[in-house]
């Protein structure tokens, strides 16, 4: 298989990128999208980030300080919103663009002007969001789940926040569409679907799980949208509707979207540890498996986040036996991931120290939701800040963790330059550790009752809030040394050999190709023994 | 010309970037339009005269590469691939709707009627669960609800026919009998815009004379939002069968080369079993 390239309708043969700013928004070419997905991730990690700051200056203090109530709300509703659709699943998507062709010994992604769309909708989707922090209202405040009916008691916001949600639905479901097509029909002679790098299996699942409930949000908003401007009664109890039949079908679109956030991270982790620990991945076929049944799992287990709003007990105790079905196959990774480790020959570059820091971390934060899936228990934990530090944990030190991992792996190949080590463990230990003094006290305070959500709170929780803010700041500003590295690094630096890290060449088709791989990379498949 | 083992892949996409700012600009003046902003209106014909050159000046792109061959048979699975996808998601945007349905029917409303239920008590005294309804605050006063026997009955009748007539011009296409193709089309096309002409004499009816509206509680919202977002998808997919009968009458598919047809009779069927659940649980049952 070849790869042949047109442009418009002549038969012409161009091999380089476009020039100038209009390469950007006509390419067709996974990495050049790639490289927009990520940049785009990577400025939103910054808009939520400064969003979290504001919540954490407030809250720095007892008593109110900077913010009016009001406008602490819609930064807890943006920011959530921001770091999910905007930071943590474009960067994914910048990730799946950039390696899984490289990775399958594909031409380029098998849709390759929807790829360009996909990405497109999301700086119009992301505008529509931001332009309701400027209208009468605000932005929207009620939290990122749009609960009715306090999400209709807004101001104008409302139907801008929610056409945002359907163009971010519609470019999750193509690049999602793209994907498993890609994987489906690009691999290259050989590369089998037991042969896929667990990377590529992880985003498969990933992309099964985003075709299948994005849709069900989408349907979920619109009918929040009829509920408050054409009279339909789907959330109101008054007309025979039912507020929690919201909840429902937003918890059977958030659940699985956990792991749409989560499962790429598990990929990304499964191609750190062995090439650093320079041994194969340890039980690969049973991270497919286990991969596959987390997926499964997500769309049985949706009402866990609902125990407190009235269910049958039949619904409590089918909820809370079904969630902790998920600890089994996400401890099989867990094992696997250490096991792979046992033994190694191991060597501790910034990749694989993040990595390392997402096994324990990302652990702990799923003990922590293995507690609130037992339903009498979560009782007491429900809306208070121990579910805060809960999904932080997973979603920081766990997708988060992971994201910077990926770059510091792949950053050498896509730039052709290696990274400032010095600077990388610098950024590292910084990160690590102020993660944990900002969300550990947390769980302390959430336990002793500190409800989410508010900008003041009682004097008793004011040491494990002030601890949290102090961790905050130091975490976010840490982050600026992670965006020197990724400029250096596209700047200039050290070359990068094709293997990048030693002995990577036995992990993956990406380390045999050049670094920076050329403009279309593997014209020519691969052979895959 | 591409080789038949190679794989087309665009320099570069134009038409992308034209769709976000046509999609952008309709849902903001849809948005605006709600808010009561009177830019609303002007901004969702631009947004929607932008939408339809986009679709045009792509498909028009992708229609005659695919005439110029350059579409080998990997393509075409990938173009395969992700219209099932897309079918797929499209099926479980109804399921949101059908969810809703199930859920309100099943257990809302009994739970809102159950006189052991501390809501029954202290909200909702003397509701009484029953199907159809609109809730115990009567919201939008009395209806009458939509028999299945009259209109509906004959509008599966139709859809399940033109089901017949798709497959029936796909038999032609595939032995190479034009004619037999382009009949199959015709009638599959007419019997598609009879169906949305007649629900539209439903709504009319329903409207004016039974006192069901979009606002008639839960019943009328289930009823208008899950038969109107069908009833968009059937308009969509005739357009779509409307576009391959002109290339068909063009001659652009061979009995080998087809994937235009193949996908708007995919997306035919799908918009067929829809309304099957339809018919059974929103007017039958």
């Amino acid at each position: 298989m070849s790869a042949v390239t047109h442009e418009d309708l002549h038969d012409h043969h161009d091999h380089g990128p476009a020039k100038g700013f209009l390469r950007w928004v006509f390419t067709t070419n996974h990495k050049d999208i790639g490289t927009l997905y990520l940049t785009t991730a990577l400025i939103m990690f910054f808009v939520g980030g400064a969003m979290s700051l504001v919540i954490r200056a407030e809250l720095f203090q007892p008593g109110l300080q900077f913010v009016d109530p009001g406008f602490f709300n819609q930064m807890t509703t943006l920011h959530a919103l921001i770091m999910v659709f905007g930071a943590v699943m474009p960067a994914f998507a910048g990730l799946a663009n950039w390696m899984i062709p490289i990775m399958i010994g594909a031409p380029d992604m098998a849709l390759p002007r929807l790829n360009n769309w996909s990405f497109w909708l999301l700086p119009f989707a992301f505008a529509l969001l931001a332009s309701t922090l400027f209208m009468d209202g605000g932005a929207p405040a009620a939290g990122w789940t749009l609960y009715p009916p306090l999400v209709l008691q807004g101001g104008n916001n409302l139907p801008f926040a929610i056409f945002s949600i359907h163009l971010l639905g519609i470019s999750s479901i193509m690049a999602a569409i793209n994907i498993i097509v890609t994987i489906f029909n690009m691999r290259a002679p050989g590369m089998t679907m037991m042969k896929l790098p667990m990377f590529v299996w992880t985003w498969l699942i990933t992309a099964f799980l985003l075709i299948l409930v994005m849709p069900v949000f989408a349907g979920a908003v619109t009918m929040l949208l009829t509920d408050k401007f054409f009279g339909t009664s789907f959330f109101n109890a008054a007309g025979g509707g039912d507020p929690v039949l919201y909840q429902h079908l937003f918890w059977f679109f958030g659940h699985p979207e956990v792991y749409i956030l989560i499962l790429p991270s598990f990929g990304v982790v499964s191609q750190i540890i062995p090439t650093f620990a320079r041994k194969p991945l340890f039980g690969y076929s049973s991270m497919v498996y286990a991969t596959a049944s987390i997926g499964l799992l997500s769309f049985v287990v949706w009402a866990h986040h609902q125990y407190t709003v009235g269910m049958p007990l039949a619904g409590e105790l089918y909820f809370t036996y079904a969630t902790m079905l998920i600890a089994v196959p996400t401890g099989v990774k867990v094992f696997n991931w250490v096991a792979t480790m046992w033994k190694g020959a191991m060597t501790f570059e910034t990749p694989m120290l993040f990595a390392i820091a997402f096994v324990v971390l990302f652990t702990f934060g799923g003990f922590t939701g293995l507690m609130m899936s037992i339903s009498p228990a979560d009782l007491q934990y429900h809306d208070t800040y121990f579910i805060v530090a809960h999904f932080h944990y997973v979603l920081v030190p766990g997708a988060v963790f992971a994201l910077i991992a990926a770059t510091y792996f792949w950053l050498p190949k896509w730039t052709g330059h290696m990274y400032d080590e010095r600077l990388g463990k610098l950024h590292f230990w910084l990160t690590a550790i102020s993660v944990n003094v900002l969300f550990f006290p947390q769980h302390f305070s959430g336990l002793a009752g500190m409800p989410r959500r508010i900008p003041d709170y009682a004097v008793q929780f004011a040491e494990f809030n002030a601890m949290s803010s102090i961790g905050a700041f130091i975490f976010g500003f840490s982050q600026l040394i992670f965006v020197y590295v990724i400029i250096k690094a596209i700047r200039g630096g050290q070359p990068a050999t094709d293997e990048v890290w030693e002995g990577a060449a036995e992990h993956g088709l990406e380390w045999q190709l050049p670094s920076p791989p050329p403009y279309h990379s593997w014209e020519v498949a691969p052979l895959v023994k | 010309m591409a080789s038949h083992d190679s794989y087309f892949l665009p320099h570069k996409a134009i038409w992308p970037i034209v769709g976000s700012i046509g999609l952008t600009t309709l849902l903001a003046g849809f948005a605006n339009f709600l808010n009561g902003a009177a830019i609303g209106p002007m901004m969702m014909w631009l947004g929607a005269a932008i939408m339809i050159t986009m679709l045009v000046g792509w498909f028009g792109t992708v229609i005659k590469e695919s005439v110029a061959g350059w579409y080998s048979h990997q393509v075409e699975i990938s173009f395969r691939w992700g219209m099932i996808w897309f079918i797929i998601s499209e099926v479980f945007f109804f399921a949101a709707f059908f969810g809703a349905l199930y859920y309100t029917r099943v257990l809302a409303i009994p739970w809102m009627g159950d006189e052991d239920s501390i809501t029954n008590e202290f909200l909702w005294k003397s509701f009484e669960s029953a199907w159809p309804t609109n809730g115990p605050g009567a919201i939008g006063g009395h209806f009458e609800p939509m028999g299945a026997w009259g209109i509906p009955a004959l509008n599966t009748l139709i859809l399940l026919s033109s089901g017949v007539t798709v497959t029936w011009a796909h038999w032609g296409l595939l032995a190479n009998k034009r004619s037999q193709l382009i009949q199959g089309l015709i009638a599959t096309v007419a019997l598609g815009f009879l169906f949305v002409v007649l629900q539209a004499f439903e709504y009319h009816e329903a409207y004016t004379e039974m006192g069901l509206t979009l606002g008639s509680g839960i019943y009328g919202s289930t009823f208008f939002m899950l038969t109107g977002f069908h009833g968009l998808h059937v308009t969509i997919g005739a357009i779509m069968l409307t576009v391959v009968l002109l290339r068909s009458a063009r001659g652009h598919f061979s009995p080998e080369h087809h994937f235009a047809f193949e996908a708007a009779a995919w997306y035919w069927h799908f918009v067929d079993v829809v309304w099957l659940g339809l018919f059974i649980f929103v007017y039958w049952l």
